[in-house]
């Protein structure tokens, strides 16, 4: 389950980018890591991510434009939060680091090394490795990586991914993430915790990954371990957010045990991408061929068979996490699939895959090609028309 | 999935010190739960708590601290869940302790058990007055509630604690002083069906578990654990304790060679049979049906199942233990399911091939659901995978406390049947969990448990077609 | 979501429009209910930016903050909408009636007759989705310990007086909304979820303009074409045409109308200041202009939903009541009358958490009415029972035999009865279950004795209900041909076990709560 050890990742890699065409890649960072595993069962996702395939742009070419976006008042508010943590050295977010972690005490000096912020991706992650492993050496020193960046494997391409910060001391190091949602009373939106968790727990795998390559080795794999290399991470990362209603900090450490073990398969699973290529027919392409001014040329149905090509696992939950939401459920209530009603609507039906074939086993008699599901279909539907009928009731409210 | 049982940290697992006679570590940790409950150190916290995986005796720990306060000169009350459960203790203390005066407080709409008129010691009465003068005196959770708080006892025992919900225990822990609880921590939460989340992260979230809300606010209790289980047969014991009890690990009291199954009729050819022989030598058996997307109640697998029961029953196997060889009767097997419909629905199918399946006509095989298989032992387990023919897995099937029940019911051997293609079911299901901060993660996760427990049964596959 | 929640959607699918859930409507509304709109600032927890409201239809008044981060504006904002909400929410406290009690004196253990006053009826608030609620929720908690001119240390920031009255009422009701089958305030999704099914998921659903596609969608255009349209159409600016509920706004409104519309007004404000020794007719225009801009493009934005909101109230209306509407809604005027009398007395406002014994008496309390919703909405809607008959928790059918059998262990016999059901259901019928008899006159249980699955009977023996003497009384008892309905779980839910009071908390929930955490400062401050 290593996602650092490949064999042969060149051919994957330009096969890859044969499928991108000329766009540039659309980097994997740590929330589109997170979010493979928002519906790991789409292989179209997968490709189109695993390609650095701009989804957004596809989905709008295709006459779905997801309705994705952020306001300018929550990403100035965001920022003005983040800035105002790192004022003055750093000490308002010194004040819950101190509460959690125990130190550094009251004018203890706080290493904050330069990372080289300016730089490309790879200098960069090279620095970040470097002064974390200075940092871990001295294990009496505190240590802020602000911004670093670190290097991870996936699916043969190099992704970088540039945590919040990064604290280190007594030879270990703890991921500070830092979100603009409120923790009010000491408890936040679950959702968003969880979102923040799983990109949390992405840094987390960067980092040991890191460690144990400094140190020469490769991670443990399992998911109840914790490595002790110098400069290995936590399980738990600090969660830096505005306090009640107020703009200023407090943190909280969450554990992301159960989040790194599934962004650990994820990123296995995304190393088997080579038999999802393998399945696409020859001259598939997501390539958009945009024009001098960026407008796609490519026919729309040209686009629109390279994207059928590679199936889909639609569920309504997309439409609020992958660009493709919207054309996947146009095509998923074009098929007639019972999917376009929600994923646990599957549970009930058995081995019946549309609207057309679950009503005509709930009203008819003869043979089915799932009996037990339609003799349940049936007595529901007799149900429900006896219960209608009693009130006259059909129609009411139309 | 809100509630999580609180990790101790990572200990050297006993199972490394396979030289140490299980026996001899199970002694010394019983001896020291036994100290700290009825010679409570001065200063000492007023709770004994108690982990036990399946199996570990923590029916005969409740047993032996009953008779020990009461041999000490104390009274006490007991709690447990469930009405069944209150009654299997109730017969337990009579029988092992037949000096013991046992009161069996009841609901008035809910006699106990006709089998407890046996016992001469013990007196049921629906009322605590009529009981005050018994050494023990044992009902439900529930029913404790109403006991005005007047009634006092200095100690008190808490049977499957980590099942009570913390509001329960608020409820009746004006009762007593003092509280032993004792609880598998791996078995399935409490839960409840409307909305709590306002009181997530709270250390009395009243639908959380009453062992979580206890030691998070006294912290000083540091929970002992037993760490043999004398039910999990040797081939059980190393799987079940990694894939469901990483931090606590445990070990199984028998080895190798201690629990054999045996049949007296040869095989007949059939992919059941296979099943039972290959059960019967490795403890473990995957009856896999082909893929197929299938309702609840997947005709196939219940009749699948059944069978399987069927020809447990006729081939004449014989359980041979520490305990003596036995032959494998209808009421040493369980089936256990999900669902209460599929319970039903391998109920009627063992009905049809002539197999009891109604314990108040004699010996019969035990068909539940996950929640009420808890605390029950049999020799033969034959389990529906929860997820078996599942176009989908949700948080319910997904749970971890439900596949531990199931999978950890057995003295001897555990026949799971199950529709290919659960390991792409688990791959394929989306890990977006919500996290509700300051609450303590249920670990393991019910993904990585099914996968381990899976992984070992792939061992052990029989195919059916 | 059941089997029969399932075939609804699918019949949807099918027909293009929404499939009845219901057969009678299972909540209460008002004659005079408060409709309300409201819409948060993004990015900041809680921060109003807007609210239409009101209880007629013609006539929405609409409260803004012209810009989010002022919180002068705010306090005004939260000042217009107290003035606006509280009387309302007040006006319902004159009427009363005196309901007589027998009550325990708490010294004496002995049992008096006491009156207590309940309001004859309670306020009610519609909002368009559940995230209305939570943003209500939100600013009650931000508002309720806001402290006041008229406290004794005002602190430097002193809010109108209202505000915090505003904070504990939206609080209460917030809370309120948490329990089961209550009405005082409710959103409009759930509403017509709970009353029909759409062909589109529940999360499309929490979108009330693509939900309401579902209801008469127009010739032609099914109600997934007309969903989509609701979600995602946009005129030539890029302004969704029909805007979401709230109460969070579409990014881009934020970015092309409102960000430019704030902005422009904080100019013309100050410009107007900058002019403060000779404010110039001109710069005052220019700041009343902008102001109307804003208020034109917000209610611009709210608007739609306002119209959804009583489209769903017309669609709900037509539905007849259902038949224990009443004593549900009296559980809410009891609410609604503690809450008045909590402040009447002076009370603080409610802590920040319920303390151990606190939130286990809501548990118990949502649990109960949970159970009763069920009950009464199985007893109210055949539809409702069919959920319970397709589980095997419930069966009907014909009488075919009544078997006159006495209990003789006593002194003199009592009729216990067999009754032999014929029916198509399949319920669990597992001997010696006890069923009790659904819309029967009077409370009646019996326990199974039979079954044959084969020949679709169920025998029964009744076991009460049936009066003093020997025989059955007259019409206690079905005759054979009636259709009857027994279900297997209880019509009278049970009692919740007796808690302790908070201050005799045990050691195993932490002790009494301590004072400190109960009175918490307002200290706290939007920034």
């Amino acid at each position: 389950m290593n996602v650092l050890t490949y064999g042969q990742a060149e051919p994957v890699a330009r096969r890859l980018r044969d499928l991108r065409g000329q766009a540039p890649q659309r980097s994997l960072d740590a929330r589109a890591l997170a979010a493979l595993a928002a519906n790991p069962g789409c292989r179209r996702r997968a490709v189109l991510d695993a390609a650095g395939v701009d989804k957004g742009a596809v989905a709008e070419r295709l006459g779905h434009p997801a309705p994705f976006g952020q306001s300018p008042f929550a990403i100035t508010r965001g920022n003005v939060f983040e800035a105002r943590l790192k004022a003055d050295g750093y000490a308002a977010l010194l004040e819950p680091l101190r509460r959690l972690l125990g130190a550094p005490p009251e004018g203890a000096e706080l290493a904050v090394p330069d990372l080289l912020p300016r730089s490309a991706p790879a200098t960069r992650a090279e620095r970040t490795a470097q002064a974390l492993a200075e940092a871990a050496a001295d294990p009496g020193r505190w240590t802020l990586l602000d911004h670093p960046m670190f290097r991870l494997t996936v699916a043969g391409s190099p992704a970088y991914l540039e945590p919040d910060a990064v604290v280190v001391h007594g030879g270990r190091c703890t991921v500070v993430e830092i979100k603009s949602f409120p923790i009010i009373d000491g408890s936040a939106d679950p959702a968003k915790v969880g979102a923040a968790a799983r990109q949390a727990a992405v840094y987390v795998l960067a980092l040991q990954e890191t460690a144990a390559g400094l140190a020469g080795t490769t991670a443990d794999q399992s998911p109840y371990a914790t490595d002790e290399f110098p400069g290995s991470p936590e399980l738990s990362v600090l969660l830096v957010c505005p306090r009640d209603f107020t703009n200023r900090p407090t943190a909280t450490a969450v554990d992301v045990r159960r989040e790194l073990a599934t962004t650990r398969r994820q990123l296995a699973r995304l190393t088997g991408i080579e038999q999802l290529l393998d399945a696409l027919p020859p001259g598939t392409s997501f390539d958009l061929a945009p024009d001098q001014a960026g407008s796609p040329t490519r026919p729309v149905a040209a686009l629109t068979e390279s994207v059928e090509s590679v199936p889909a696992a639609y569920s309504p939950d997309c439409l609020s996490t992958c660009e493709l939401g919207f054309h996947c459920r146009a095509q998923a209530r074009c098929a007639d699939a019972v999917e376009q009603l929600g994923r646990g609507v599957r549970g009930e039906l058995g081995s019946l895959r549309t609207v057309t074939a679950a009503l005509t086993a709930a009203t008819s008699q003869g043979p089915q090609a799932d009996s037990e599901a339609a003799a349940r279909l049936a007595h529901a539907a007799a149900l429900r028309a006896e219960a209608l009928a009693a009130n006259g009731a059909d129609g009411a409210g139309r | 999935m809100t509630t999580g049982m609180t990790i101790s940290p990572p200990s050297s697992p006993t199972n490394e010190r396979p030289d140490e006679n299980p026996g001899a570590a199970a002694d010394s940790a019983v001896a020291a739960i036994l100290a700290a409950t009825v010679h409570p150190a001065p200063g000492a916290p007023r709770g004994v708590v108690v982990d036990s995986p399946p199996g570990a005796g923590k029916s005969t720990l409740v047993v032996r601290a009953a008779r020990e306060l009461v041999a000490g000169g104390e009274k006490l009350m007991i709690v447990a869940q469930t009405n069944s459960q209150v009654d299997d203790l109730v017969a337990r203390l009579a029988e092992k302790g037949p000096d013991l005066t046992i009161g069996r407080l009841h609901a008035a709409d809910s006699k106990p058990a006709a089998e407890l008129s046996r016992y001469a010691n013990v007196t049921a009465a629906p009322k605590v007055g009529d009981l005050l003068e018994q050494d023990v005196v044992i009902s439900t959770a529930a029913k404790w509630q109403w006991v005005k708080t007047e009634a006092r006892w200095r100690h008190a025992i808490v049977d499957e604690a980590y099942q009570m919900r913390s509001d329960a225990l608020l409820a009746v822990a004006g009762l007593f002083e003092r509280a032993l609880f004792v609880g598998d921590p791996g078995q399935l939460d409490p839960f409840t069906v409307v909305g709590t989340d306002q009181w997530a992260g709270l250390s009395y979230d009243p639908s959380s578990s009453a062992v979580v809300t206890l030691l998070a606010h006294n912290p000083e209790i540091r929970p002992h654990r037993l760490p043999v289980s004398w039910r999990l047969p040797y081939s059980a014991a190393p799987l079940i304790s990694a894939a469901f009890y990483p931090y606590t690990p445990f070990r199984s009291g028998t080895g190798p060679e201690d629990r054999r199954l045996t049949t007296s009729t040869a095989p007949d050819g059939s992919a059941l049979d296979a099943a039972i022989d290959e059960a019967a030598e490795h403890g473990w058996a995957l009856l896999e049906l082909p893929a197929r997307h299938t309702v609840r109640t997947d005709p196939q697998a219940v009749a699948a199942t059944a069978a399987t029961v069927h020809r447990l029953l006729t081939r004449g196997l014989t359980a041979h233990s520490e305990q003596g060889s036995t032959p494998l009767t209808a009421d040493r097997i369980a089936v256990g399911t999900a669902h209460r419909d599929q319970a039903a629905a391998v109920r009627a199918a063992l009905l049809k091939l002539g197999v009891p399946v109604d314990g108040s006509a004699g010996p019969a095989v035990t068909v539940d659901t996950a929640n009420r298989l808890q605390g029950r032992e049999y020799d033969v387990t034959v389990v529906l995978h929860p997820l078996s023919g599942r176009p989908d897995a949700t948080a319910f099937h997904l749970e971890t406390g439900r596949l531990c029940v199931l999978a950890t019911r057995h003295r001897h051997a555990c026949i799971v049947v199950a529709r290919a293609g659960i390991p792409e079911l688990l791959d394929e299901h989306p890990a977006t969990e919500p996290v509700q901060l300051g609450v303590t993660m249920k670990f393991p996760d019910g993904w990585e448990a099914n996968h381990a427990v899976l992984a070992q049964l792939n061992e052990h596959r029989v195919q059916l077609h | 979501m059941s089997l029969l929640a399932t075939l609804a959607r699918l019949e949807a699918v099918r027909s293009g429009h929404a499939e009845p859930l219901a057969t009678v409507r299972h909540r209460h509304l008002s004659d005079r209910p408060m409709v309300l709109v409201p819409l948060a600032a993004a990015g900041e927890a809680g921060a109003p930016l807007a609210v239409l409201l009101g209880t007629e239809r013609a006539a929405p008044r609409l409260h803004l903050v012209p810009q989010p981060l002022n919180r002068s504006q705010r306090f005004e904002f939260l000042a217009g909408f107290a003035a606006e909400l509280v009387p309302y929410l007040e006006s319902y406290g004159a009427e009363v009636e005196q309901i007589e009690r027998t009550e325990k004196d708490p010294e004496t253990g002995e049992k008096t007759q006491a009156f207590r006053e309940l309001c004859a009826d309670a306020p009610q608030l519609i909002v368009p989705n559940s995230g209305s609620v939570q943003h209500l929720a939100l600013l009650g908690r931000s508002t309720r310990f806001r402290r006041t001119a008229e406290d004794p240390d005002p602190g430097p920031y002193p809010a109108p007086t209202r505000v915090p009255l505003l904070g504990r009422w939206l609080t209460h009701l917030t809370e309120r909304a948490q329990v089961p089958g209550s009405s005082l305030l409710l959103p409009m999704t759930g509403l017509l979820a709970r009353h029909w099914a759409t062909g589109q998921s529940h999360l499309e659903d929490q979108h009330l303009g693509a939900q309401l596609a579902w209801h008469q969608p127009p010739f032609g255009i099914g109600g997934a074409e007309l969903a989509t349209r609701m979600e995602t159409e946009r005129d030539a600016a890029g302004q969704l045409l029909h805007p979401p509920a709230g109460p969070a706004t579409d990014p881009a409104f934020d970015a092309r109308v409102l960000a430019p519309a704030i902005t422009r007004h904080d100019t013309a404000l100050a410009a107007l200041a900058a002019l403060a020794t000779a404010p110039g007719d001109q710069a005052r225009l220019r700041v009343k202009q902008t102001a109307e801009e804003l208020h034109a493009a917000l209610l611009q934005v709210l608007l739609p939903t306002w119209q959804d909101v009583w489209r769903g109230l017309d669609l709900l209306r037509a539905l007849p009541p259902a038949a224990h509407l009443a004593e549900r809604w009296e559980g809410d005027r009891w609410s609604y009358t503690g809450h008045r009398d909590r402040l009447a007395a002076g009370e603080p406002p409610q802590p920040k958490q319920d303390d151990a014994v606190t939130a286990a008496r809501k548990l118990a309390q949502r649990e109960r009415e949970q159970a009763r919703l069920d009950v009464h909405e199985a007893l109210d809607d055949p539809l409702a029972m069919a959920e319970h008959r397709l589980s095997g928790e419930a069966f009907a059918g014909v009488v075919t035999e009544v078997v006159p059998e006495y209990d003789t262990s006593g002194r003199s016999p009592k009729p216990r009865p067999l009754l032999v059901i014929r029916t198509t259901d399949r319920p669990h019928a597992d001997q010696g279950r006890k069923v009790y008899r659904a819309n029967h006159s009077s409370a009646q249980e019996a326990v199974i004795v039979g079954s044959d699955p084969a020949e679709g009977t169920v025998t029964v023996r009744v076991l009460n209900g049936m009066g003093r003497k020997k025989e059955p009384e007259p019409g206690s008892l079905p005759d054979p041909g009636e259709r009857i309905v027994l279900t297997l779980f209880e019509l009278t839910p049970r009692q919740s076990a007796p808690l302790p009071e908070p201050d005799d908390t045990p050691w195993t929930h932490g002790g009494p709560p301590g004072g400190s955490d109960r009175s918490p400062t307002a200290t706290e401050e939007w920034e």
